[in-house]
């Protein structure tokens, strides 16, 4: 299926399309920048394809070359299962092409960091200003001649220029003229409760129904993008940790699996293993989390100590296994950093069938059949399958919607093909409907981990690969090739050979992608992360237009927004 | 309080006991403003949760206004676009108020050091004290709540910061 894809856009686009250099088996055209938007129309429309979800946009820079800029598209098709990725060169000179948001509303932010971060001008966007970095920010950091250090102080909040009922952010440029309700503009965050500290949302008010709303993100911006790029590739992962800091592990993986692809190497079944059980608990500290935030925002304050008392027990699994809590850096590229420790299984055995189902059961007894609960949730926020694709959801707010997509099943990675368990689907995509479908997870993760500890196969905890994996210390004192292999390691680092790939895994919020360039040295080239929340907000304003503010916060939170993938 | 406006008391025989008695209540009903960004604010959500159960030093009443609160915690990286909000709810929070440092960024900036990251809050803000970890275990931040308790205890009306001298 996967070469149908090129050869078709070759023979539609024989002058617009080329093929980019073949790597790790992932379909990659190179487009020219003037057909761009008829071949993602063409790609998204052809029923043998139908790439509707549109996972990423991002930006590339290459000073050596005659095309500079670079713009990256990750399409994805529910049909067939498969990615493409197209590439558009553009010159420094002159750094536009079109937007993309009239196929895909997904675009929208895509593009805003695209420009934010690389300058790159996307004609005929709607609203296209700075993103993650603030509006007195001067020149983009991500490209390569700005210099890593050169910090730019904001000395006053950012104003976005609704306060003033400017034009700027708001789209239709109105002042009250009198004859319209009148309205009234209210700042919630980013120092309010709901908006996790750092978010910040615009709200236009006709009484307390809200009107307009614009989200306003990147207080959290701490630039893992840039900084990974300085770093040796093994050095990356404590940065991964921070990412989504609910679920460190799945990014731990995620991000090992993009650079094991690039390195072409297979871990082995027991690191598979032990990788999917780690995963899977993270999903459900990552659900309990957000359902117990979710709940003490709209006011419901005793299943917060639920959750957190069984969320303790499973830090103590994960602190057990990597001494840390929270910032995990349990995986290696090739392997972990140590195999389980005496005693762990038969604890975790105890705990995902004692404790963690007991916390599922107690939050299940004192919410799902709560009146008031049900009233604030139920019909709130509702999105359809259609549009909340084409906005790029992925994970529970998607499959809340009724599609039943999941990288675990779509593209079984780890084994996840051999488990047996469900995807849960809700049928309104409203905040009810999402909770229920995390409540549902987790016991599927559950059912998934139960599997996993029975399964779990001996074997070595790092591939046998001498570019990646250290030697026995023993042989490393007393034999020479060893002693080469591991100052080597130590000096040079991974070094994988040249070329790009995209890997995605089904984190908390949803798909996880890491789009990872090297060129051949110690060092990523570019490193961008598709992070599943970063979609999923953006549709915030339609999501909460004409409701109340009180739903606002319901909705904010059943999304599950983490500032740091989501501002990275 | 208003209390320590009052020059007769300042300047009366009886401060020890007055600062003895205000200073112990100050202590232990401290209402933190929890202003988390980042990853250390889940484990300030840890700390506040069950199992460490912040109410033991009677700090539970986390208050997300500046107006009600007295001890800021900053919990997370400080981005140069944040780093003007937290300004101004240092500025919002009365006196008397202390302010700690959770975690390594807010320490130092962490393994932070690029073009968007603010090197340390206390290139913004005075800072009582730095608990370091990425992030902090819980026991980690009670130690710094333990440690702000213990400079309290130490405060006289007489302080400068009281008197406004």
């Amino acid at each position: 299926m996967a070469d149908l894809v090129a050869q078709t856009l070759l023979e539609k686009f024989p002058e617009a399309v080329s093929l980019a250099p073949d790597f790790r088996d992932e379909e990659a055209v190179c487009v020219t920048r003037e057909s761009i938007i008829q071949v993602l129309r063409f790609l998204y429309s052809n029923p043998d394809t139908e790439y509707t979800l549109l996972e990423d946009i991002c930006g590339a820079d290459y000073p050596g070359r005659e095309d500079r800029f670079e713009v990256v598209y990750q399409l994805y098709s529910l049909k067939t299962g498969g990615h493409v990725r197209l590439k558009v060169g553009l010159q420094e000179e002159d750094p536009t092409l079109p937007t993309a948001i009239g196929i895909y509303k997904a675009a929208d932010w895509f593009e805003r960091e695209a420009f934010d971060q690389y300058g790159i001008r996307f004609e005929g966007h709607p609203n296209l200003r700075r993103v993650l970095n603030h509006e007195d920010f001067v020149g983009h950091p991500l490209r390569k001649d700005y210099p890593i250090k050169k910090r730019q102080k904001l000395t006053r909040p950012t104003n976005l220029g609704w306060e003033e009922g400017q034009s700027r952010g708001n789209g239709d440029g109105s002042e009250q003229t009198g004859e319209e309700p009148e309205w009234m503009t209210l700042n919630i965050g980013p120092a309010h409760p709901t908006m996790h500290g750092t978010l910040r949302i615009l709200a236009r008010l006709e009484g307390e129904t809200i009107l307009k709303a614009e989200p306003e993100i990147g207080y959290l911006h701490r630039g893992f993008e840039k900084t990974s790029e300085a770093l040796t590739y093994q050095q990356v992962i404590p940065l991964t940790d921070r990412l989504n800091y609910c679920s460190a592990m799945m990014n731990n993986v995620g991000y090992c699996r993009a650079v094991e692809k690039l390195l072409g190497i297979e871990v082995s079944k027991r690191v598979q293993y032990i990788r999917v059980i780690v995963s899977e608990l993270s999903r459900i500290i990552d659900h309990l989390v957000c359902i117990a935030a979710n709940l003490v925002d709209i006011g419901a304050l005793t299943p917060y100590w639920y959750c957190f008392r069984e969320r303790e027990n499973v830090y103590e699994l994960l602190e057990a296994l990597c001494g840390s809590r929270l910032t995990t850096s349990y995986t290696r590229i090739g392997g972990l950093s140590h195999d389980l420790p005496d005693g762990w299984v038969d604890k975790c055995r105890e705990y995902i069938r004692d404790r963690i189902p007991r916390a599922i059961e107690e939050t299940e007894t004192l919410i799902t059949k709560n009146r008031i609960f049900v009233d604030r949730t139920s019909g709130v926020g509702a999105i359809s399958a259609d549009e909340a694709l084409n906005w790029g959801f992925t994970g529970p707010c998607l499959r809340a919607s009724g599609v039943p997509f999941d990288v675990r099943k779509a593209n079984p990675y780890y084994d996840y093909d051999k488990f047996d368990f469900d995807i849960p689907v809700g049928s309104n995509g409203d905040t009810y409907d999402r909770y229920l479908v995390r409540m549902e997870e987790m016991r599927q993760s559950l059912r998934i981990i139960e599997q996993a500890l029975d399964g779990l196969p001996e074997g070595p905890i790092s591939v046998e690969d001498r570019r990646v994996s250290l030697p026995e210390k023993d042989a490393v004192y007393t034999k020479f090739g060893p002693l080469v292999q591991h100052t080597k390691l130590i000096v040079d680092g991974i070094v994988p050979p040249e070329g790009e790939v995209y890997s995605v895994t089904e984190a908390a919020n949803g798909v996880l992608g890491f789009y990872i360039v090297s060129d051949g040295t110690k060092r990523p080239y570019r490193i961008k992360v598709r992070p599943p929340c970063f979609a999923i907000f953006q549709a915030l304003p339609q999501l909460v237009e004409g409701s109340m503010i009180a739903d606002l916060i319901a909705i904010v939170g059943s999304l599950n927004i983490i500032a740091g993938e989501l501002d990275r | 309080m208003g209390i320590e406006s009052s020059r007769i008391l300042r300047n009366s025989p009886f401060v020890k006991p007055i600062d003895a008695i205000l200073n112990w209540c100050r202590e232990y009903s401290c209402w933190p403003y929890a202003f988390g960004t980042a990853c250390c604010a889940i484990e300030f959500m840890a700390v506040a949760a069950s199992h460490y159960d912040i109410s033991r030093f009677g700090a539970e009443v986390i208050r997300f206004s500046p107006r009600q609160a007295d001890l800021l915690v900053v919990s997370g990286t400080i981005s140069e676009k944040m780093a003007p909000i937290l300004k101004k709810i240092y500025d919002q929070i009365c006196e008397p108020k202390w302010v700690m440092a959770h975690g390594a960024c807010t320490c130092s900036g962490g393994i932070y050091d690029n073009y968007c990251t603010v090197q340390g809050i206390d290139t913004i803000i005075p800072v009582d004290v730095y608990v370091p970890g990425c992030p902090p275990t819980p026991e980690a931040f009670l130690d710094g709540l333990i440690k702000i308790q213990k400079i309290i205890e130490g405060e006289s009306i007489r302080d400068p910061k009281y008197c406004g001298e």
